[in-house]
């Protein structure tokens, strides 16, 4: 996992598990403040005090497929090793949230990644999930929610190439002004 | 061309695509489509299975061939990622290992399109010993 996209993708595919049907990201970069921090917020069924206290033991896993998971265990490692944190909160019934922190000039804060390619993918591969993506930029925010894409594509499936290259361009183009505009 | 920024842009940009060709009647029937589950847990996704995801829908577009790729959980075979599960209309489902860029474009053009087998197939409905009758 050399990249926070990934590991969004990762912490993704537990909400979808735990059948979410609306997933909210939220990225904030704060260059005043050398922060930045990634909020993974679902509705799925959620965890119990018990389930979260085990995140971190690589051998607890609701898989059964394998008997270990990582993604936690490793997604916390990116935050501390670069001088943030990650926190878990979740309660039964109504959803979990994943937030994770990091020193936004810290050497070993591992690069953003392609998010825009990697927030369409999840949504196209998802069709029928819900995703609001948001990003804050020195506090100003881009809101991106699949409910108004929907809406205006209609007909049009999220699974086409060209409606994938559409909205890849959408949110990058939205991100790179949110940078110009702040700058 | 101006690139897409707003809600507007995208309706406009929809509007261009509808004219420009027939907009796919089979999406209400996806059994009648190619469909590929890309194995994205946390073995998946470091193994590289979005680069190979991206590659598969990039692919399937320029050859023409209707397809839906999804997403989908750790299958267990965590040594062979990124593996995916293509389901071609007609036959039963494969799983494929060891899935990268390369992998994922002969995948495509050669078993998708040519009907070839290749290599690299993880027999998921190998029957063990006591299950043949």
């Amino acid at each position: 996992m050399n990249e926070i996209s990934l590991h969004i993708i990762d912490i993704i595919q537990n909400s979808l598990s735990a059948g979410a049907s609306l997933i909210r990201v939220v990225i904030e970069e704060n260059i005043v403040q050398n922060l930045l921090s990634v909020a993974i917020i679902d509705n799925g069924k959620g965890m119990t005090k018990e389930q979260i206290d085990r995140l971190d033991d690589p051998f607890f896993t609701s898989r059964t497929t394998r008997r270990v998971g990582m993604g936690i265990p490793l997604f916390r490692q990116s935050a501390e090793q670069s001088g943030g944190e990650l926190v878990v909160t979740s309660e039964p019934g109504y959803g979990t949230t994943v937030k994770a922190s990091f020193l936004n000039d810290h050497i070993d804060r591992p690069p953003m990644g392609d998010i825009a390619n990697t927030m369409v993918l999840m949504i196209s591969s998802n069709p029928d999930k819900d995703f609001v993506f948001e990003y804050i930029y020195n506090g100003i925010s881009y809101i991106f929610d699949t409910v108004e894409i929907k809406a205006v594509l209609e007909e049009l499936s999220l699974n086409d190439p060209a409606v994938i290259r559409m909205l890849t361009e959408m949110i990058s183009e939205n991100i790179k002004d949110l940078k110009t505009q702040s700058d | 061309m101006n690139k897409i920024k707003s809600l507007d842009d995208l309706r406009k940009m929809k509007q261009s695509l509808e004219h420009g060709m027939t907009i796919r009647e089979n999406s209400n029937s996806p059994e009648s489509l190619v469909q590929i589950r890309v194995a994205m847990a946390t073995c998946g996704i470091a193994a590289g299975a979005r680069t190979v995801m991206n590659t598969l829908i990039e692919k399937l577009e320029k050859e023409k061939i209707p397809a839906v790729v999804t997403q989908g959980g750790c299958m267990g075979y965590c040594y062979a990622e990124p593996t995916i599960e293509v389901k071609v209309p007609g036959k039963d489902p494969v799983v494929f290992g060891k899935v990268d860029s390369a992998v994922a474009e002969d995948i495509v053009v050669k078993y998708i399109k040519n009907g070839e087998l290749i290599d690299g197939i993880i027999p998921v409905n190998y029957q063990s010993i006591n299950e043949q009758k």
